[in-house]
């Protein structure tokens, strides 16, 4: 990922920053400045808590090249408490245990890397509770 | 007085056994256990770094001081794994934590000591009130070579420590650091794994250091070794803090709960202060402790704390080093461990 | 608006066509298609096509396409929208007719997949790459999560998702055209290797290379071209948020429904009237969910349609009966075209042994990405 584009994203990325609608409480991550629920302009950033459940999941087994060392992996989609949705991987568990309902917290991981040199790319993962 | 406001830990989830390191090279593995003192260790996923465990850590140190991170006025990262030779740890690290932009921040090296050399900054700058809150960090996803004794200990795991005035969990009573130049262990630029001068890094090295530096701390503030409850030597093995412990007056009783290295490895920065987060998690208010970390090169630094009423009442904001010792983990395989050391030859 | 009709159409094999090109593989559907209509000009050319540009370094391929078919100088673009792609052009095509702008506009989807790119990662590239593709998922990977949803919510099991593959392998076995033409069992399916959790090797869709081409008129100017016509009589597009942590129900693909609505809307007619159907089984999954919006099995019904027999030939509705993307191919900027040609040829009563008997109405839908776009066309024999 060419570093101007990771550096721009680093809120959402690192800080799980995202926006909720004042008008109907739409949370959207990352944040937006139209509301997709209700086209709502009036909207305040808030930070993801780091933790979510579970609303559905796959195990990947045939992973895009810059993934091939780590598959199978899980991924998820993750509901935080609120309401904010995103898209992460799940690990440091049984990939196959991964299923919705499962809690997890989300942890600042390493997600992919150019290269040998090219720049580090970091972002949140799931790890289940306990 | 200054002293800790907030302190963190993280160790990752995998594991490998000495024995099955042993087994790999056709060692023995019960004079691995019975020599070194070494059961097991922690090994980093491959998405896990000086950065990440830098994060965990920290975010532990925020939670327990119940500041908002954006006043902590300094960041420093002690490692001898920056996962970039050039461009900072500490910037991503403030970044992810909420502290940037008005922080001042330094990646450190001094091999195993660049751990409490954060602290020992961090701790100066917020006692000449340069700044209100500054960070402290040590942390390493260490390499030892495949084949040497290092590939037994060097471990991943890191701790924080948040340096303010005011609700301290631990007083900084005082420090001290003894530092000469020992070649004793190195790594040139662009080599992968570090070399060591063998049983040089005993006597001329560790123990010179060590014992130099905790003695004149000692002597310094007119305690004796009866009057701490703990005390955290750096632990390259399991011998050799157990070892300066003893020649110092340590007891067993007062090193086992910052002596984690049998199961959690040598994390090199964040070798004692890890050990020193395992104590603060389970010290009692006016306890007194005593650390002194090691670097090769070579150095060490020494601290007096004393715990605080309000210690304990912090204590499960973040998780306990015992929670994550002793908590869900993975035991690898060697090929498994090669595999996420990155010991494998790939095509790009 | 005037009324469409597709006069001609022609298309290469699908399947790894290592000896053909990316232009070979449109100029043969393209010349197949003016052939059968047995014409030599037309006004307009769209090209449906997911990405040349990635997948072999070529874009622009309006007047590529119309310079290797001898028409530079007649007006051609690129139509984009993922797998949806082909689908996309026929509705341009369609409103460049059916405003009275063109009388001749020539209809393409072409795809070459298999010249060594990283499919994967190209593919991907239809998901939202900032909150997905950066994560790793994949494209199996994002239908594995719809499927999921969906065994949550309706039951539906690795069974029923088996029992498609296998009833889509079984009409592609009729047809001359699928890359894969051997039946397969569910246990076969259910043995397959696993791609993304639930998702097996044989509920995926192959990668593939080939090209669809048809061409289109004002019905009243038909009969220039040919005596049996297919009118379009509906079509319809629509979205839906591209990443899947942003759908409220995952389970459910909102932008095949409205698309659906739009197309039966349009042509005046209700899901009960559909005779044949190809819809978009990218995945087995995908079959599953576009049966349930678009209206032609009734919601939370779609996993046993296949294994019931109401989908396979002979049933109440025959679904794919080309062999779907799962057995026909799915070089996917072509699929969408390629799915018109299915049911313009089923209309005419030129399906052989697929033949569904008397079919008089049929409705094509494809999808983009994990079901971001959709477009949905209604069609009637004349």
């Amino acid at each position: 990922m060419p570093s101007p584009r990771y550096w721009r994203e680093r809120a959402n990325r690192f800080r799980l920053e995202a926006a909720r609608c004042k008008g109907c409480d739409r949370v959207t991550y990352p944040a937006r400045t139209i509301c997709p629920s209700c086209r709502g302009t009036d909207l305040e950033t808030l930070n993801l808590s780091r933790k979510g459940k579970v609303v559905t999941s796959t195990v990947v087994h045939v992973g895009p090249s810059e993934f091939t060392m780590e598959a199978p992996y899980a991924m998820a989609v993750v509901e935080t408490p609120e309401g904010g949705r995103l898209m992460v991987q799940v690990v440091d568990c049984e990939p196959s245990d991964v299923q919705p309902g499962l809690e997890v917290s989300l942890e600042f991981r390493l997600i992919r890397r150019e290269g040998h040199s090219g720049i580090l790319c970091y972002g949140h993962k799931g790890v289940p509770v306990g | 007085m200054a002293g800790i406001v907030g302190y963190g830990a993280y160790i990752p989830r995998n594991r490998i056994k000495s024995e099955e390191i042993a087994r790999q090279w056709g060692k023995d593995p019960q004079a691995i256990s019975r020599g070194l003192l070494l059961d097991e260790k922690s090994v980093p996923g491959l998405d896990e770094d000086t950065i990440t465990i830098s994060v965990a850590a920290g975010l532990g140190a925020v939670e327990r001081a119940g500041i908002d991170p954006s006043v902590i006025g300094a960041l420093y990262i002690g490692s001898e794994s920056h996962p970039y030779a050039v461009k900072p740890s500490g910037t991503i690290v403030s970044e992810a934590l909420g502290i940037t932009p008005e922080v001042h921040v330094a990646d450190f090296e001094f091999a195993c000591k660049a751990g409490t050399e954060a602290m020992f900054v961090a701790l100066g700058l917020v006692e000449s009130g340069r700044v209100e809150y500054a960070m402290g960090i040590g942390a390493d996803t260490s390499q030892g070579a495949p084949n040497d004794a290092l590939e037994f200990s060097a471990s991943a795991g890191g701790a924080a420590y948040l340096f303010g005035k005011e609700n301290l969990l631990v007083e900084v009573l005082d420090t001290y650091s003894y530092t000469t130049d020992t070649p004793d262990f190195w790594r040139r630029e662009g080599e992968f794994y570090p070399r060591h001068g063998g049983r040089f890094t005993g006597e001329p090295a560790y123990f010179k250091h060590v014992l130099s530096a905790s003695r004149a701390i000692l002597d310094r503030s007119g305690y004796k070794a009866s009057d701490f409850r703990h005390a955290i030597f750096h632990m390259p093995n399991g011998k050799f803090p157990l070892s300066a412990g003893k020649q110092l007056g340590f007891t067993k009783e007062q090193l086992e709960v910052g002596w984690l290295v049998p199961t959690m490895g040598n994390t090199y920065s964040g070798s004692s202060p890890t050990g020193l987060a395992a104590v603060l998690d389970i010290a009692e208010p006016d306890d007194l402790i005593l650390i002194t970390s090691f670097g090769s090169g070579a150095g060490s630094d020494s601290f007096i704390l004393r715990a605080t009423d309000l210690l304990p009442q912090r204590v499960e904001r973040a998780a306990t080093v015992k929670s994550m010792l002793e908590g869900p983990r993975r035991y690898l395989t060697y090929g498994q461990y090669a595999k996420f050391r990155e010991k494998i030859i790939l095509n790009d | 608006m005037r009324e469409v009709a597709i006069v001609g159409a022609g298309m290469t094999r699908f399947g790894e066509i290592w000896e053909s090109s990316l232009r070979d593989l449109f100029v043969e559907a393209a010349a197949g298609a003016l052939n059968s209509a047995g014409a030599d000009h037309v006004d307009s050319i769209f090209v449906g096509n997911m990405s040349g540009g990635q997948f072999v370094g070529q874009e622009h391929l309006g007047p590529l396409m119309a310079d290797h078919l001898g028409m530079a100088g007649v007006a051609a673009a690129r139509v984009e929208s993922a797998c949806a792609s082909g689908g996309m052009a026929l509705n341009m095509g369609f409103m460049a007719v059916a405003s009275g702008c063109s009388d001749a506009v020539l209809v393409a989807g072409v795809e070459k997949m298999t010249d060594g790119a990283d499919v994967t990662n190209v593919l991907a590239s239809a998901a939202d790459q900032e909150t997905e593709v950066y994560h790793g998922i994949t494209f199996p990977g994002l239908y594995a999560m719809i499927a999921r949803a969906h065994m949550e919510k309706h039951g539906t099991t690795e069974e029923d998702l088996a029992w498609v593959a296998v009833k889509n392998h079984k009409h592609g076995s009729l047809n001359p055209k699928a890359q894969f033409r051997g039946e397969v069992t569910v246990e076969q399916v259910l043995r397959s290797s696993m791609v993304a959790e639930p998702l097996r090797l044989l509920h995926c869709s192959p990668v593939s290379d080939g090209a669809a081409a048809v061409l289109l008129c004002p019905l009243d100017q038909a009969e220039k071209y040919t005596d049996k016509p297919v009118k379009v009589i509906g079509t319809g597009v629509a979205t839906d948020s591209i990443a899947l942590a942003d759908r409220k129900d995952p389970a459910f693909l909102g932008s095949v429904e409205k698309s659906a609505e739009r197309a039966y809307k349009m042509a005046g007619v209700t899901p009960k009237d559909i005779q044949v159907a190809e819809v978009h089984d990218c995945f087995a999954i995908a079959e599953i969910c576009c049966l349930e919006a678009s209206g032609l099995i009734e919601k939370g019904k779609g996993a046993k349609a296949a294994a019931s027999g109401v989908t396979s030939l002979g049933g109440r509705i025959p679904v794919n009966t080309s062999g779907g993307l799962k057995s026909k191919g799915h070089p996917v900027g072509a699929t969408g075209v390629a799915q018109a040609i299915e049911v313009f040829e089923q209309l005419r009563g030129e399906s052989g042994e697929r033949q569904v008997e008397d079919a008089r109405i049929g409705l094509t839908q494809n999808m983009g990405g994990s079901g971001a776009s959709s477009v949905v066309h209604i069609y009637q024999g004349v």
